[in-house]
């Protein structure tokens, strides 16, 4: 049974579906930000493939820019959260209605 | 044969992780989950014979990534159980279904069709992590130099904004002093 | 000349521009003083084109520019003095002038004195257009521009019910007779290829009869409106609600008969159907012994004297309708000023008796207000038709014209009618001016009018006198034009009995006139037989005509309307126009909740943002890959 791009292709696509599971569902921001790993890592996942399976690095360091885009929003995100909770005393979505038009 | 066993186990496990992550209600199952996934990521990195993506990986996400939401976490108080009040679950799971098949067939229908899969196999003439250098250091350098860049920018807004007021705890506090402390942080805070 | 031409096309623009300036401030004497000076410029320069006209000038022929030309329509805005409009300008603009002075004093405590001159200016500006249009694109345009400032002047005191509703049965009367004019001008056009008089006139010629009889219908049903005759007459009594200086010059000497001047105009289609041209006449003689019928009892000054202006332009359809075109355009002419003076005259009387208008109710003012008497008195004389003043001349000319074609019965008619003029015209001079003075019974104290507007009226006392002197020249001014049509009774002695006959009947009815009203004693209660009689009562109700529009066309087309406002307008225009403003307003309702500001509810928006795009991307990528078994299927189908 050969493994081909596919099989790649749709456990990439599972695990983004978990992720925007995750994305729609948890109103806690931490658990939303690891949702968001999910999403990128499955994408991650996706570019390593192709790069594999058409010999090409650029998927590969695509995947290697995300993961360092993700670190970032890691940092960032988390000092932010950090500020918020400090002035709210939670971390739910539901009271950040700040941006209601 | 290996390698599809391999594939299969792991696209078990990483789905399993990642599905504890989205439904677990104790953020830390949900930490520990997720930091599982990710090393369980790497595994397919390495089985597409990408070992330098697959060691960064490691060491970035289950290392440098996960350790900073664990720490993160201890602002937190995580004991406690995430409360989620749900609307329409069909929605959510529906929706995401919906998006999910959509990129698969984007992606897979032109490459089924022209079969590229058999096309260009990888030949592995160098080591994985040489290529990546070369590439790295030659294509994509300037790139790579704005991602430093990117990751000090981030490094010191993360310290900027976490470090402020470090000397307060709420978990430490009693509720009359919270209370004090947010009639002043609110002003003073990012101000 | 042709700077003469646009001086007194424009000058009455100018004052109407100047006038509407200061419309919404308090009364200033100025703009009054200047209007009447520019009116007067044009004034001064129609004369000077009708002493370059009778010194045997060429006509003047202008273009200014170019109005419509689309394909093979070309309308230009061009102007033609010639013989006929010369005598209609100078006839506008002479009476206008005066009007204007006059309405200095008449209009002295009116505090819409600046609008008043700002309408009446416009008015005059139209009513040049009319008459000096070379087209009938032109004329209509001055045609309706009229009507628009007769609507503005008849409401003028619009805070008055009854003036705004005068104004506007004028206006819409008006607009059903202009869809005939209008359709009129659409049929020459399609029939000549032009709207040009030169031309349409020559192509005429080669129309077969039945299609001119159409055209002379059609533009003849819009002279109805504009003129009031039978059966459109109703708006003009009623229009009496106007200011009197609007009266003696819109509803007396100019708009009114525009209707004859677009037949005079129109002479070589109308000499093309005789037939057309008799039933003009018949109508024009009907109208002119009906409305003198209804003049003969009514117990309102300044409609008594619309009544006669009907009556009058019945006379001048008669004349137009008989082909003795110029004979018509002679009436128009002393028509317009001892008709004006008449109502001139009567805003004098009004004002002295502070708007009273019943002369039953007068009296004896020749006492206080001599000058006003001697100047009705005189043009009454003239409207008789008396030796030697203007309307002996012009009236007379008409019955020999009439006598001369045969036509007995309209002459007979037209006869019988001279004696009614002459009788409720001393009627009427008889009960203000001699008698018992009966005001006193009301307290009134009645003065004359200002000096100045004495003086102003003199030019058209003096016109009224000695019209029929001009006679000779004017019709040997006018036969390069119209028709040259001498009515010359062969025998002497029938042309003698026959005008020594009428002077008699027309002199008796005016003594029975005096003799029955000039010692008037008492304020008619309707108690008395006469009054009681059929007769009276339906002339006094003007043969119910005014009872029987309201009746019979006004209530049912009003509940026509109420139908379609209530089933059409509500429940189909206005519901679907309240439809789509619902559907929108509900889904602005109901998708306002996506804007709640919570970014759990955000963030699902977004994913099915993004799954809708998916969709579309597969879905044209789909029908890129297939567009060409997707084309064969619809051509299949045979949709492309």
């Amino acid at each position: 049974m050969e493994i081909g791009l596919n099989h790649y292709l749709v456990l990439s696509t599972i695990l983004f579906a978990i992720g925007l599971v995750g994305v729609m569902k948890r109103k806690n921001l931490l658990l939303l930000f690891f949702a968001t790993e999910i999403l990128l890592n499955s994408v991650n996942i996706a570019f390593a493939a192709i790069s594999h399976y058409y010999g090409d690095l650029t998927g590969q360091m695509f995947a290697f820019f995300v993961i360092a885009i993700a670190a970032s929003e890691v940092a960032v995100g988390l000092g932010l959260l950090i500020v918020w909770f400090k002035r709210h005393g939670n971390i739910d979505l539901d009271s950040m209605t700040s941006m209601r038009g | 044969m290996f390698e599809a066993v391999a594939f299969y186990l792991f696209a078990f496990l990483t789905i399993a992780m990642f599905y504890i992550v989205v439904t677990t209600k104790q953020a830390l199952y949900a930490l520990t989950a997720l930091a599982a996934g990710m090393i369980f990521i790497s595994a397919f990195f390495f089985i597409l014979g990408a070992d330098f993506l697959g060691a960064i990986q490691i060491i970035v996400y289950t290392g440098a990534v996960m350790a900073l939401y664990a720490f993160g976490m201890m602002f937190f108080d995580t004991t406690r159980d995430v409360k989620e009040k749900q609307g329409n679950k069909f929605i959510i799971v529906g929706l995401s279904t919906l998006a999910a098949i959509l990129v698969v067939v984007i992606f897979a229908a032109p490459m089924v069709s022209e079969n590229v899969v058999a096309l260009y196999p990888i030949v592995e003439g160098v080591g994985n992590t040489q290529e990546v250098g070369v590439v790295l250091f030659t294509k994509y350098l300037i790139p790579f130099e704005l991602a430093a860049v990117m990751l000090l920018v981030a490094m010191i807004a993360g310290i900027v904004l976490a470090g402020k007021k470090m000397d307060l705890s709420l978990t430490l506090m009693n509720s009359e002093e919270i209370e004090e402390a947010k009639k002043q942080k609110n002003k003073k805070v990012l101000s | 000349m042709e700077k003469f031409l646009y001086i007194a096309l424009f000058a009455p623009l100018v004052s109407s521009l100047f006038a509407a300036l200061f419309t919404t401030t308090k009364k200033k004497t100025f703009v009054g003083i200047i209007a009447s000076l520019l009116i007067f410029t044009a004034f001064a320069s129609s004369s000077v084109l009708l002493a370059h006209i009778l010194n045997n000038g060429a006509p003047i022929h202008v273009e200014m520019m170019t109005w419509m030309a689309t394909g093979d329509l070309y309308i230009p805005f061009g102007f033609v003095v010639d013989q006929v409009s010369v005598t209609m300008m100078m006839v506008v603009t002479l009476v206008s002038t005066i009007v204007h002075i006059y309405s200095i004093g008449y209009m002295d405590h009116d505090k819409s004195f600046n609008r008043f001159f700002a309408w009446l200016s416009a008015f005059v500006f139209s009513m040049m257009i009319l008459v000096m249009s070379d087209n009938y694109a032109g004329l209509f345009i001055g045609w309706e521009g009229v009507g628009l400032c007769s609507w503005g002047l008849i409401g003028f005191w619009f805070h008055k019910e009854s003036a705004t509703w005068a104004a506007n049965e004028a206006f819409i009367m008006n607009r059903i007779a202009d869809l005939g004019m209008l359709i009129g001008i659409f049929l020459v056009y399609w029939n000549t290829g032009t709207l040009q008089y030169d031309g349409a006139f020559e192509a005429f010629k080669t129309l077969d009869t039945a299609t001119l009889t159409w055209i002379g219908i059609f533009l003849f049903i819009g002279a109805m409106g504009k003129s009031a005759q039978f059966p459109l007459h109703t708006w003009l009594a009623d229009a009496m609600e106007g200011p009197t200086p609007v009266s003696a010059l819109i509803h007396a000497a100019t708009m009114v008969t525009a209707g004859v001047y677009l037949v005079i105009r129109s002479n070589e289609l109308y000499d093309l159907i005789p037939h057309v041209g008799l039933f003009i006449a018949s109508l024009g003689a009907f109208v002119a012994l009906f409305a003198a019928s209804m003049a003969l009892v009514n117990r309102d000054m300044k409609r008594i004297i619309a009544y006669s202006t009907l009556s009058q332009l019945g006379y001048m359809f008669a004349a137009a309708g008989l082909g003795a075109y110029w004979v018509a355009l002679f009436h128009l002419m002393a028509h317009a000023f001892f008709k004006a003076l008449l109502f001139l005259g009567a805003g004098n009387v009004m004002h002295a008796m502070h708007d009273e208008l019943d002369p039953f109710k007068m009296g004896g003012l020749k006492k206080v207000m001599k000058g006003t008497f001697i100047m009705m008195t005189l043009a009454s004389v003239a409207l008789a038709g008396i030796f030697p003043l203007a309307g002996f001349f012009s009236k007379d000319a008409i019955l020999e014209a009439a006598f001369v074609e045969h036509h007995y019965i309209i002459y007979s008619v037209l006869l019988f009618t001279a004696g009614l003029t002459a009788f409720y015209s001393f009627r009427l001079v008889a009960l203000i001016f001699h008698g018992e003075e009966r005001y006193k019974l009301f307290g009134i104290h009645p003065h004359e009018a200002y000096k100045f507007m004495l003086v102003a009226m003199s030019p058209l006392l003096i016109l009224a006198i000695i019209a029929g002197a001009m006679k000779g020249t004017y019709y040997e001014m006018v036969i390069s034009v119209l028709p040259e049509t001498e009515y010359h009774i062969h025998s002497h002695l029938v042309y003698w009995v026959m005008t020594i006959g009428t002077q008699l009947f027309v002199i008796g009815a005016v003594v029975y006139a005096y003799k029955k009203y000039a010692d008037w004693k008492s304020v008619p209660d309707g108690s008395s037989d006469v009054e009681q009689s059929f007769m009276y009562k339906l002339l006094y109700n003007q043969y119910y005509i005014p009872y029987a529009y309201e009746e019979y066309i006004v209530k049912p087309y009003r509940e026509i309307s109420e139908i379609f406002w209530t089933k059409v307008d509500m429940k189909v225009v206005d519901a679907t126009v309240d439809g789509i403003a619902g559907i929108i307003y509900g889904t602005g309702e109901k998708t306002r909740d996506m804007q709640s500001g919570n970014l759990s509810t955000m963030l699902k928006w977004m994913v099915a943002g993004t799954v809708a795009l998916l969709s579309l991307a597969v879905v044209f990528g789909l029908a890129a890959r297939n567009s060409d078994e997707i084309v064969a299927i619809l051509s299949a189908l045979g949709v492309m």
